[in-house]
């Protein structure tokens, strides 16, 4: 057990460094900072200051070590652009995130499971056929789509909701809906296919040729089985809990993590996108370890394996 | 002058690491442990034995398909060149596999004359397609499908017509040996018999020698000149398929031989006790002692060898049907069928 | 004769307009070992799962199928649960697929018990280890905490057994329960269902394609062909007087034990297909004697002997002297 934590800790670790090197790379490839914050009629005195003060004028593979060695020693560096602690930036708009994105995750498990499990028990009736015609509409229609769409018809057309902003709750409904119902459709298709998967199974014959009720059969033998693939992309929409807004929240212009990201990569401000993809990271990397030990937990052939 | 025999195959051991569990420290599974045969040109050796006794894998060593640990091929005289090498190429093409599920062994996408023909094609037999497309319509009759079946995929046909194909296409190359894995076990019984007979029929028109790897004791004897008996990575017991089914020396080989369903049979079956072991963990002296219904104390400790038995010469690896130690109480009789189901082991 | 414990008539399962059964006359006397063989996609195990109403919803079933002169055939699901697992129990040929991955195998046997015996917790544990213990599971008491995939297959197959022992049927129904296993494992699960069967005077319907497995069990033996059943006879009979040419097709494509060896009596072709069956009678096209009038008509069955019935144009004909 501590073996395979160990592992998945250090793939994890080389994960992290890997995207943050990248982050690193791109960034510093595709422009100057200084330029940028500074603007493009800054004097060229003031320039060269603001490069010293931010070791910019050193060479690259400089500033990378350097970069790395403070991470290491905990310091994620300062914004660029108001020299506050790019971590504190950071923290201070993630309350806003989770209150859109985690909503929107109940819906995406509230409406996308039940969905999946009712087509596959009616498995091509009409209940069927509507939930995958939805699910497919809500999985290819890209979210800023959707979000526009959705401003047009209840904030411009109806009036009913506020189209931006973060003033009141709701003004986070039509954000929340957006990434909800997206969600919902990837949840829904793929529960139903995992269930029809599993409700194919030589198993459920026995239990059925056993006398238990179709019902029993359904909740204490199907389900179990289907939740094992379920668990995966679950896992991944708890990973994207804090990357998983940026479009939403450029959209509706809700100031969470994501659209710092947006306005800290336009700037080239390197600390704080360094800050956020660590965290992205980080998040992501959790949800996957506890989405092996859940697996471990549903699936008794892989907590032998695993254990 | 002796001519070399067409497959000689000399101690092959093949052995695998096998984890268990995550944290467990990999065992060493001996699959293949020691196997000797030798097969005569035009002839079939049938190879029985359960799931896990190493039958296939030692297929697959004969055909150069995977490398021994230990021991040696030697196929017309000659030692098995390095895998990938030109001769290896070469060698390849005179020794064919056929495998059990036809389906499987098709490409789906592909017409069966086109898949037929990709060994002459490999193999560079037939410089024109025309000459080739002859070829392929000759496999074809052979098999005892139609030219005009040449155009049609594995899903239009049927599941005795696939391992027709499958038969044609391993004789492009007019191969000296057939290496057939369980090739009858996924058809239905009334299918399995065609197949039998065109191997039989297939042999004796073309000259081809077969391996015949099966669990099915009464295939074995349709088809086969010999018979060996494999338990846990060995041989127990070669003779002629007769001998074996009719008197079967090795307490194995009785078991598996009483197992036989057989219609109107009134003779009683020896229960073997227990599932076949495990070959990560073989018990010590003769593999098959705790499951034996004679085995006596020497076995638990001393590995039997597999040599020809005082008297009819039976090759047969047991302490006990080699008559080294006085029989158990039971006795060993020839007819040893007719024992009574269970059998106290003897102390 | 008593009153039969299962009594099938006119049975026909339609998969959207391709027949798998087309009329299924069966009964089964109480206490009974039939055994029904025949090759894959002949019909023998749909016969079963229609009969106990487990086919998937698109199958249209029709005919009538009593239970003790009770008709279960598109009974409410509450009647059927009771049947099912009670009082006729059913295993299946891939015994490790056949259990439930997730569920310990003691919680699969209680199940079972719960439904149809009301036991539970302490007392359905004690006897699901004495089920176990029954069916020949060495360390019962420990197994019940094992999961399916920790067993062999032999083993699971004895924890299907014993899953089905729990309600205490009246007939088991055993869908090539040896076919997946290894040859000396199938002879300890054979002889174990003659056990239980001379114990609990349960009847046994053995499904194979093997007519040596059900010689060797069964008392009678049905032969089924492309949905039908084409001859019917008690064991010792059918292989001493086969009547129906596929039955003796059957015969002579097993390799015989001893004798000269010579090339086997093949039935040549194959199997029609479902949506493409030849108008008269199925086998006639593969049939060494086959004639225009078998063409005509499918053949109904017909006694050639007390206990013994074939369904072929050529049985009749016999019956009558020319």
């Amino acid at each position: 057990m501590l073996r395979f934590l160990g592992f998945r800790l250090l793939r994890a670790a080389i994960t992290i460094v890997m995207v943050v090197s990248f982050a690193f790379v791109v960034l510093r490839l595709s422009g100057d900072p200084a330029q940028i914050i500074m603007g493009a009629d800054a004097p060229p005195e003031a320039i060269a200051a603001f490069r010293r003060a931010w070791g910019l004028e050193e060479p690259l593979w400089l500033q990378y070590l350097r970069y790395f060695g403070a991470i290491f020693s905990g310091d994620l560096g300062r914004s660029m652009r108001d020299g506050r602690e790019a971590i504190a930036l950071v923290a201070e708009r993630i309350p806003a995130t989770l209150a859109l994105t985690i909503p929107a995750l109940l819906i995406k498990l509230g409406i996308g499971i039940p969905a999946g499990i009712t087509a596959a028990l009616h498995r091509n009736s009409l209940v069927d056929r509507a939930v995958m015609v939805l699910a497919v509409a809500g999985f290819t229609v890209p979210s800023f789509v959707l979000g526009l769409l959705l401003v047009l018809v209840f904030a411009v057309q109806l009036g009913w909701l506020p189209s931006g902003g973060q003033e009141s709750w709701r003004h986070a409904i039509l954000p929340i809906v957006t990434m909800g119902v997206g969600g919902a459709a990837v949840l829904a298709r793929f529960t139903r296919s995992a269930m029809l998967e599993v409700l194919g199974q030589p198993y459920i014959r026995t239990a059925s040729a056993k006398g238990v009720p179709w019902r029993a059969v359904v909740w204490g033998h199907a389900l179990p089985n289907a939740a094992i693939p379920t668990v995966t992309i679950i896992g991944f929409m708890v990973g994207s809990l804090i990357a998983g807004a940026v479009v939403v929240e450029s959209v509706f212009s809700w100031p969470g993590v994501g659209r710092l990201l947006v306005v800290a990569v336009a700037n080239r401000d390197l600390a704080v996108v360094q800050c956020i993809l660590l965290l992205v990271a980080a998040t992501m990397v959790a949800a996957n370890l506890v989405v092996d030990l859940l697996y471990g937990a549903l699936d008794p052939r892989l907590r032998q394996r695993a254990g | 002058m002796r001519k070399a025999p067409l497959l000689e195959a000399m101690g092959l051991t093949r052995r695998y690491a096998m984890r268990r569990g995550f944290l467990g420290r990999p065992v060493e599974v001996r699959a293949v442990d020691g196997v000797s045969l030798t097969l005569e040109r035009g002839r079939t050796l049938g190879l029985v034995g359960e799931s896990g006794c190493g039958k296939s894998t030692t297929g697959r060593l004969v055909l150069g398909l995977e490398m021994p640990d230990a021991g040696s091929v030697a196929f017309e005289g000659q030692p098995m060149p390095a895998p990938g090498t030109p001769p290896w190429r070469a060698m390849r093409a005179r020794m064919q596999m056929v495998f059990q599920d036809p389906l499987g062994a098709l490409d789906r996408r592909m017409a069966i004359g086109a898949q037929i023909a990709e060994p002459l094609e490999i193999h560079g037999i037939g410089a024109r397609r025309a000459e080739r497309m002859e070829r392929v319509a000759a496999l074809l009759r052979d098999v005892g499908l139609r030219p005009d079946q040449a155009v049609r995929y594995p899903h239009e046909l049927s599941g005795g017509q696939r391992q027709r194909a499958v038969l044609a296409r391993a004789l492009a190359t007019d191969p000296a040996l057939l290496v057939c894995d369980e090739p009858i076990s996924a058809l239905d019984v009334s299918i399995q018999a065609q197949v039998m007979n065109l191997l039989v029929e297939l042999q004796s028109r073309l000259g081809t020698a077969i391996l015949f790897v099966s669990h099915d004791l009464r295939a074995v004897r349709q088809v086969s000149h010999r018979v060996a008996v494999m338990y846990l990575g060995r041989i127990v017991e070669e003779g002629e398929p007769d001998a074996v089914l009719h008197d079967p020396a090795h307490p194995y080989a009785q078991a598996l031989v009483s197992a036989i369903p057989h219609p109107g049979r009134g003779q009683r079956r020896i229960l073997l006790q227990g599932d076949p072991p495990n070959p990560a963990d073989r018990p010590s002296g003769c593999a098959f002692h705790p499951r034996c219904p004679v085995a006596v104390a020497i076995c638990a400790k001393e590995d039997p060898m597999l040599k020809p038995r005082p008297g009819d010469g039976r090759r047969v690896a047991c302490h006990v049907a080699q008559g080294e130690v006085p029989a158990p109480s039971v006795g060993r009789s020839a007819a040893g069928l007719n024992r009574p189901a269970q059998i106290s082991k003897a102390a | 004769m008593s009153e039969p414990l299962v009594a099938i008539r006119g049975l026909a399962v339609d998969f959207g307009g391709a027949p798998a059964l087309r009329g299924i006359d069966l009964a089964i006397a109480p206490g009974e070992a039939l055994g029904l063989v025949g090759e894959s996609g002949c019909g023998k195990s749909v016969t079963w799962l229609a009969a106990l109403g487990l086919l998937p919803g698109r199958a249209r079933v029709s005919g009538s199928v009593r239970l003790a002169g009770e008709e279960i055939l598109g009974a409410a699901p509450a009647v059927l649960d009771r049947v099912r697992g009670g009082r006729v129990a059913m295993i299946f040929q891939d015994p490790a697929s056949s259990l439930n991955p997730v569920h310990r195998i003691g919680r699969q046997v209680a199940e079972a018990l719960g439904l149809h015996r009301g036991l539970r917790g302490v007392a359905a544990r004690a006897e699901a280890r004495r089920l176990l213990d029954q069916v020949g599971i060495p360390d019962a008491g420990r197994r019940l905490d094992a999961y399916p995939h920790e067993l062999s297959g032999g083993q699971n197959q004895r924890v299907m057994i014993a899953m089905a022992l729990a309600g205490q049927p009246e007939l088991l129904v055993a869908d090539e329960p040896t076919t997946a296993l290894d040859v000396t494992i199938q002879a300890q699960i054979l002889e174990l269902l003659g056990a239980l069967r001379r114990e609990t005077g349960m009847a046994l319907v053995l499904i194979s394609h093997d007519l040596g497995v059900v010689a060797e069990t069964c008392e009678r033996v049905a032969v089924m062909y492309a949905g039908r059943i084409v001859e019917e006879a008690r064991v010792a009979r059918l292989f001493a007087a086969p009547t129906h040419p596929y039955t003796q097709g059957l015969l002579g494509a097993l390799p015989p034990l001893d004798g000269p060896r010579r090339p086997l009596s093949a039935i040549p072709g194959s199997v029609p297909e479902p949506n493409g069956m030849p108008p008269g009678c199925a086998f006639a096209p593969r049939c060494p004697h086959a004639a225009a009038a078998c063409a005509l008509g499918v053949p109904e069955a017909v006694a050639v002997e007390p206990d013994h019935a074939a369904a072929c144009l050529r049985a009749v004909r016999e019956l009558l002297p020319a």
